[in-house]
């Protein structure tokens, strides 16, 4: 048992950091440091645009999107490699928030259906970041369940014609493309009647309003389409076949190993550890000494937790379940320790001017944000039921709609 | 990053697990739970030609001298067996402080003792209520004799010799606690089993009575050697706990797939596949703790502390944790005593105690981080 790098492992960091150290952007280093728990914006530049350029730069250095084939605009790397790579990005990473759907999820649907002439025309363009992908799967009446989705798409001699309604779509505003899951036959059950596309975002008919969130920010995006042209060259998989694409999609999600989830858990100690109440500081207090010892033991659990897939990684093994856990716990974790921060602070923690707020009013920001974190990317709920069906082997809920022509499934509770 | 056990080690902790599925099954617990005995000999004698008991005692002291991570693995399995021995007071206790402060003729002594299961040890610290603290140490040592009481004391009615925490000043400084090693066989020590919520593990009061004793270490040093003492038996101890967690949550997981209620199998139900699914969170989060604190145990790294802390807190939520939801799960049935769920629970319960409650480990905890955060 060790934390050491194997030779091979050691002499990619070194080049790894070398090279970081010649050509990251320093400029923002210290703001990016600052910027913490998904805010991230910078005072003077674009993020997009600072992002794009950091992106460029990495490519032509052949460190962009590293375990995908050269030939796509990747390294070839091994899973490991990419781990170091994200561990010796470091704050610079928060840079590649734009182009991570694509990297993560678009790229590889198209790598896996797509035809070769499209992975040569838009996988190294999506890897140097000059285009932006962005995932087009969750609609009003498709959250959890994603296939209850209800954007048609119609066949029309060569072409497909798309009417209907995404939400919840990250970066529609400045993306290029999109990739975007369809239902193409409605007298089917709802997981057999589903198609994939991907779309140039700047067609005719589509439309891009930015949602006004609950915490006051606009981050995602709702997507109209109406009589929207798609040519049937850009279909991912076959028609009816959606569903099955949409699992590699998502599969791919897994690919985060190594990036680290916010937990809240270090602003809050160190908040702690010099917020003075009116019975002396607040971390000599028994009742919050309690709190934060439980918030320590599960950030170092989810740390830990991470280090032995990045070990499994690094035998050349497939990591384990136990990475399904992150977002679950430190979702929750994140809500309860921005709540606890404020009760601390009395009435007074309810003030979020800029005069008022201890600890910069990140506490507030986060108390208002994390219900999105505990929603996004598979809600607490749902990633419970995964746990329990793929991990633990306990049989899937009773679906009254699994056989049913989707045309025929309630739309209304009552 | 190889933050892993070996082959050799995974090799080890199979072997463990056969070896104890064969040996202590859950019928074999019960003949203690019940009273029919105060540990189970045969597994005892079985655990120590296996070469488990010595498995972390040096070669020249008559151990396997494979090391710690070793020990790490089988404290799992036996945790997982709820194994009816006294264990953890021989081994994380009394091995782990003579292999510390003992001088070359105790370790001579006592450890071949140890590692053939010729010699239950344990280690005499609590007078009644409260957690480890040096204030709370009035068993005087005085001209070689010690006077005073000590309970609770794990497996101290079946205990062959014990390290004796006792007082040799009055300062108030740590420098007043120094430990001394007693022959329990030899007279002036009187032995009382005291009934606990788990009584596959005993616990005894032991009274002392001009009793002779021979110094374990430098005098004075007694509570710095308690608290490392304290900090790699939390380690093990974890190893214990998260076995017991596993376990639980498979036990809870088995019925769940096996009862059917509503005309379906119970596991079908979001309610009991997310108490599940919370319990698997929890065992997951101990076991990574655990692994970081095997890590600093093995190599008595200066993060010891602090991983040592982690571990105990992690594993005691998740062993209360899955033990208690087990029950849940299995409902009527979980609450009977035909049923293992109990022996799950109690045990859980009595090693979120032994060494220390969950608060005081918080406490622990939460100095050292800052202690660290300070340098």
């Amino acid at each position: 048992m060790n934390f050491d790098d194997t030779p091979q492992e050691a002499a990619f960091r070194t080049e790894a950091r070398q090279w970081i150290a010649a050509n990251a952007p320093k400029q923002y280093e210290a703001e990016l440091s600052k910027s913490s728990l998904g805010r991230i914006s910078l005072k003077k530049d674009d993020i997009v645009d600072v992002g794009k350029a950091w992106q460029k730069k990495k490519a032509e250095g052949g460190w962009a999107c590293l375990h995908w084939p050269k030939e796509y605009g990747g390294r070839g790397a091994t899973p490991i490699e990419k781990v170091i790579w994200q561990q010796e990005e470091g704050v610079y990473g928060k840079l590649t928030q734009p182009f991570q759907i694509g990297e993560g999820m678009c790229g590889p649907t198209v790598m896996a259906f797509g035809s070769e002439e499209h992975k040569r025309h838009y996988l190294p363009k999506l890897a140097s970041g000059e285009q932006i992908w962005c995932q087009l799967f969750s609609e009003p009446a498709g959250g959890s369940d994603v296939a209850g989705l209800r954007t048609r798409a119609e066949k029309q001699g060569d072409n497909w014609i798309v009417n209907g309604q995404k939400i919840w779509t990250s970066g529609a505003h400045y993306s290029d493309y999109g990739l975007l899951i369809t239902r193409t036959d409605p007298n089917v059950p709802k997981h057999k009647g589903l198609t994939m596309f991907f779309l140039d975002m700047k067609s005719k008919g589509v439309e891009v309003r930015p949602i006004k969130q609950a915490n006051g920010m606009q981050e995602f995006n709702e997507v109209y389409f109406t009589d929207v042209v798609i040519p049937d060259s850009q279909r991912l998989g076959n028609v009816g076949d959606g569903w099955n694409v949409s699992l590699t999609t998502l599969m791919n999600e897994r690919m985060s190993i190594g990036s680290r989830l916010a937990t809240g858990f270090p602003e809050m100690f160190e908040f702690c550890s010099s917020l003075m109440t009116e019975d002396g500081p607040a971390i000599e207090d028994r009742a919050t000494r309690s709190k934060l010892a439980s918030w320590a033991v599960k950030a170092s659990g989810l740390k830990y937790t991470s280090y032995r897939a990045v070990s499994a990684l690094s035998k050349g093994e497939r990591p384990g379940p136990e990475n399904s856990i992150g977002k679950l716990v430190a979702g929750v974790m994140l809500q309860d320790i921005a709540a606890y921060a404020m009760d601390l602070q009395g009435a007074a923690g309810a003030l979020t001017g800029a005069a008022e707020e201890e600890a910069a009013g990140q506490f507030q920001q986060m108390l208002l944000g994390a219900p999105s974190m505990r929603i996004a990317g598979g809600t607490d709920e749902i990633l419970r039921n995964i746990i329990a069906e793929r991990v633990l082997g306990l049989p899937g809920d009773i679906r009254v709609d699994k056989d049913v022509p989707f045309n025929k499934i309630p739309t209304r509770g009552r | 990053m190889n933050f892993d056990f070996s082959d050799e080690q995974k090799q080890m902790r199979d072997e463990a697990r056969k070896f104890l599925a064969e040996k202590c099954p859950p019928k074999a617990v019960r003949a203690v739970l019940d009273g029919n005995a105060s540990y189970d000999k045969d597994l005892w004698k079985g655990l120590a030609e296996m070469g488990f008991l010595g498995v972390a005692i040096p070669e020249e002291f008559g151990g396997a001298g494979a090391g710690h991570l070793e020990l790490c693995v089988i404290a799992e399995e036996m945790g997982r067996a709820l194994a009816p021995v006294p264990f953890s007071s021989t081994v994380y206790l009394a091995a782990e402080a003579i292999l510390l402060a003992g001088s070359a003729a105790q370790k001579k002594k006592w450890l071949p003792a140890i590692a053939s299961g010729e010699a239950i040890g344990t280690l005499a610290l609590f007078e009644g209520k409260g957690n480890p603290s040096p204030e709370a140490i009035k068993l005087a040592a005085s001209g070689g004799m010690l006077n005073g009481v000590k309970k609770p004391v794990p497996d101290g009615a079946i205990a062959d010799f014990a390290v004796v925490a006792a007082r040799t000043g009055s300062t108030g400084r740590d420098s007043d606690i120094s430990l001394f090693l007693v022959d329990l066989k030899a007279g002036g020590v009187e032995a009382r089993a005291l009934t606990n919520l788990d009584p596959s593990r005993g616990q005894a009061e032991l009274t002392f009575r001009n009793c002779k004793a021979e110094p374990l270490g430098a005098a004075g040093e007694g509570w710095s050697v308690l608290s490392q003492v304290f900090d790699r038996a939390a380690v093990l101890m974890a190893f214990e706990q998260v076995g017991g967690a596993d376990r639980a949550l498979e036990m809870g997981r088995d019925y769940a797939l096996d009862r059917i209620a509503f005309g379906r199998p119970i596991g079908s139900f979001q309610a009991v596949k997310h108490m599940l699914a919370d319990m698997y969170v929890s065992a997951t989060l101990a076991r990574s703790n655990c692994y970081y604190g095997a890590w600093a145990l093995s190599t008595n790294a200066s993060e010891l502390p602090e991983a040592a802390a982690a571990a105990r807190i992690s594993a005691t939520q998740a062993f209360q944790h899955c033990a208690k939801n087990n029950i849940q799960v299995h409902g009527g049935m979980g609450f009977t005593w035909e049923f293992d769920c109990h022996m799950y629970y109690r045990r859980a319960n009595a090693t979120a105690l032994g060494l220390g409650s969950l608060s005081y480990w918080e406490d622990q905890l939460i100095d050292r981080m800052r202690k660290r955060n300070a340098a």
